[in-house]
């Protein structure tokens, strides 16, 4: 009896928590999240401890593109709900809609990320540069961790998707493709709340 | 049952390098740990030393500085917590009931990642100088008035610090899934429970030292506004990342060292923990205390009355869970067997010591008196009595407990008890006049005093002690390398243990147990001792066990990182992408080639003298 060969309707109902090893990932994953919580939340306390401190740079009210950065949310958001169409086709052990599912998911992603370079290098042209001010510090820390995030998951998400057609969905994978659909979520989550302070707030100001 | 995957297993160094074993990964951390400790120990030896008479100049000012910094940093980063993590690799396993923790990489990842992180650090002394803005390093000294140093204590700390981490996480989810049969959460050993709640604090507090040494380097390296005042930045920013990791952090050194204490002090007493549910009460209770408490580092920042009021409260509230394990040690002695080992010297020693540490902890949680005890030498024996009183002498104490389980051979009684006796006066002669050092005024990080102040003979004495404790450390030392010379001659319960780690042979085998345990009730091995039995109760007929195959990719992943340092520090982006380019590689062949590991067969397990 080796490892990792059942497949298809021989896999059990879920397949990620089949083997202590798939439960032991999701669960220290979901511990890592909590650890990522912590990270951003000391970012956030960061910005918005320094979210007036403007300097000579250009005031939030003028600079933010609210209209790209809603494009934006909604992109994201998007991605987050196709990432659980695709862990639902996992759990019906419907390899070919997950597979879909998750592509879609990476071009949403990568749509966003597109989007949020194009809106960086416009910020850059209006002046507000890293080293602008203690306000532009924070926001590009803030903003750019979670874009690194966005970065990694896509990815991540290939070395997932690539090797999977050799692979096939079984109690290895299974776990992988859960915990990054975890990690997802996650960063959309991020995302919420950097809508909410950073651009909502600063659009009120 | 044919199980097809070979796996290359290897000998020597190789075996060392690559191991994922958590028995080996504990040797490595003790060593590692160690290797730090005693450079700490050099740096607080010289510290002394420039400090034995007024106006001394053996060490100019900025070597002073230097030295004092790194002595910090080494003991708290690079010795204590490897140590801890050592004994939580070593013990918590078998405490538990398991063939391995949860995730044998990552273990091995977080040890090299760790030992990177130091030795980054420690290059400083040949480039460009060690770091010198004090082991809390805070802005703007730290930003605008350091040299390159402090670009050694952000990049080697942050190594070592996702090192950390993960290690906790680890810790967590082998605690929460991979207990034996019968093993409930109130039947964990004090030391599991106590790792427990210390790898949740890593968990909760290592994000926001990480938050605060990018903001540091993001300052210092990329021209950020953090904590530059006239771009708006505030620098009392990083003192309070700092704090909000830096107070759980003294936690996370101490409950395991309680932990310690329980095992050596029950063990010792030939009696069950006095007080066991209220003992796991008070170290959740600490534990959730530890995150309400950073800014009383800060009383004297000028946070307001109300600030200062509720953090000296929330401060002085730790004190009823911590004197709550006070008293379950002293009843769990009270009435024992006491079996004055070199262990339980360590152990009982710790009593005293820590409460001294503690009582000056209240003290200087009152704002009024701190603002007299703030950076003065009063603050300086106050956490020396609870980092050395407390922590080192747990940590002393489970060294020479669990040694026979580590290594398979017995310490020497007789030089442990000398180690015991000079560490422990040397110690008290070192601290406990800086108490009084302090009230007289003298100003801690200061690299030499006027004379006739009063202040000379309590430093000569301060440093007497300090030579004490190395000696001691030599004791140690010899301790060592004399057990060392001998054949394996630990017998599997050479304490009369209580718990699961005295039920196997000295070494552990590689699986730990042939079969896993039934455990039947709390002190588990003791259970069965009082039943008439010789042995555990298995949980499950012999069979083959599954082990996770040997790699080298936590050693060249953590190498890679070691290398973007470098790049990031001497502003080389090719270095530092090169550097990253091969820890991700790493991580790609980790996630696209499955690890299947290998079994140790039935026929193997029976050659060892098992039953069948």
């Amino acid at each position: 009896m080796s490892h990792g060969e059942l497949t298809g309707n021989q896999l059990p109902a879920e397949p990620e928590k089949a083997t202590l090893e798939g439960r032991n990932k999701i669960l220290g994953f979901w511990f890592f999240l909590g650890g990522e919580m912590v990270l951003f939340g000391s970012l956030f306390a960061t910005f918005i401890g320094l979210r007036n401190q403007i300097a000579d740079g250009p005031a939030p009210q003028e600079l933010i593109n609210l209209t790209m950065t809603a494009v934006m949310t909604l992109v994201l958001l998007t991605s987050s709900l196709t990432s659980v169409m695709a862990i639902q086709a996992m759990h019906r052990k419907d390899t070919a809609k997950m597979y879909l599912w998750f592509i879609v998911t990476f071009l949403l992603g990568l749509t966003f990320l597109i989007l949020e370079i194009i809106e960086f290098v416009e910020y850059v042209h209006h002046g507000h540069k890293f080293t602008t001010s203690a306000y532009s510090s924070a926001f590009y820390t803030l903003v750019g961790f979670h874009g690194a995030h966005v970065t990694f998951g896509l990815g991540w998400l290939l070395t997932l998707l690539i090797p999977f057609g050799r692979k096939g969905l079984t109690v290895t994978t299974a776990p992988k493709m859960y915990v990054f659909g975890l990690y997802w979520h996650f960063v959309d989550v991020v995302w919420v709340f950097v809508f909410t302070i950073v651009y909502l707030m600063g659009k009120v100001g | 049952m044919a199980h097809t995957h070979t796996v290359k297993r290897y000998t020597g160094l190789m075996d060392w390098l690559t191991t994922v074993d958590h028995k080996k990964i504990a040797i490595l951390y003790l060593v590692a740990g160690g290797f730090f400790f005693v450079i700490g120990g050099l740096e607080a030896l010289l510290i002394r030393l420039q400090l034995m008479k007024p106006m001394n100049d053996l060490v100019d000012a900025s070597t002073f500085n230097q030295l004092l910094t790194m002595h910090g940093t080494t003991m708290i980063f690079f010795a204590a917590m490897p140590l801890v993590f050592a004994f939580m690799n070593a013990v918590v396993p078998l405490q538990i009931g398991a063939r391995d923790v949860a995730f044998p990489f990552l273990n091995a990842l977080g040890f090299w990642l760790f030992f990177f992180g130091g030795i980054m650090l420690n290059t400083s002394w040949f480039l460009h100088g060690a770091p010198n803005a004090g082991w809390t390093a805070y802005a703007p000294l730290s930003t605008q008035f350091s040299g390159i140093g402090v670009d050694f204590y952000v990049l080697g700390l942050q190594i070592s610090g996702i090192g950390t981490l993960i290690g906790g996480i680890n810790f967590m989810v082998t605690v929460i899934n991979m207990r034996a049969p019968g093993m409930t959460f109130m039947r964990l050993p004090m030391f599991t429970w106590a790792s427990f709640i210390a790898s949740t604090l890593i968990l909760f507090a290592f994000p926001a030292l990480t938050v605060g040494l990018v903001l540091l380097m993001f300052d210092r390296l990329f021209g950020a506004n953090f904590f530059d005042i006239s771009a708006g930045g505030n620098s009392i920013l990083w003192q309070h990342f700092f704090w909000i990791f830096g107070h759980p952090e003294v936690y996370i050194l101490v409950l395991p060292a309680f932990g310690i204490i329980s095992e050596v002090i029950s063990t010792f007493s030939s009696k069950r923990l006095f007080g066991y549910s209220a003992m796991v009460f008070a170290t959740v209770a600490i534990g959730f205390l530890a995150f309400m408490v950073w800014a009383h580092h800060m009383f004297t920042v000028g946070m307001g009355p109300v600030a200062n009021a509720l953090f000296s409260i929330a401060t002085m509230l730790i004190a009823v869970p911590t004197g709550i394990k006070i008293f379950n040690w002293l009843f769990t002695l009270w009435g024992g067997q006491i079996r004055f080992t070199t262990a339980s010297l360590f152990a009982i020693g710790f009593i005293p010591s820590f409460v001294i540490g503690g009582m000056t902890g209240v003290m200087v949680a009152s704002p009024p008196a701190d603002f007299q005890f703030h950076d003065s030498y009063f603050v300086v024996a106050h956490f020396h009595y609870t980092i050395v009183g407390g922590v080192v002498l747990g940590l002393l104490a489970g060294l020479h407990y669990w040694w026979p389980k580590i290594f398979g051979r017995m310490l020497n009684e007789k030089l442990g008890k000398l180690t015991f006796w000079t560490f422990f006066i040397g110690f008290h002669l070192t601290f406990f006049v800086q108490h009084f050092i302090g009230l007289m005024g003298m100003p801690r990080r200061v690299y030499t005093f006027l004379p006739g102040q009063e202040l000379d003979t309590l430093n000569l004495i301060s440093t007497i002690g300090a030579i004490l404790m190395g000696i001691g450390t030599i004791f140690l030392v010899v301790n060592v390398i004399v057990s060392s010379m001998k054949g394996k001659d630990a017998p599997a319960d050479p304490w009369d243990g209580r718990t699961l780690e005295w039920a196997i042979a000295s070494p552990a085998p590689e699986y730990n147990f042939k079969q896993l345990p039934l455990v039947r009730g709390y002190d588990a091995l003791f259970k069965e001792k009082m039943d008439g039995r010789s042995e555990l109760t298995p949980a499950e007929p012999l069979g083959p066990i599954h082990m996770p195959s040997p790699t080298i990719l936590p050693l060249i992943m953590s190498i890679g990182l070691f290398i973007a340092g470098y790049g990031f520090m001497y502003q080389n982006n090719y270095v530092a992408v090169g550097g990253i380019l091969v820890t991700f590689i790493c991580m790609i062949i980790r996630s696209l080639k499955d690890d299947h590991g290998f079994h140790i067969e039935v026929e193997e397990l029976q050659d060892k003298g098992a039953k069948a």
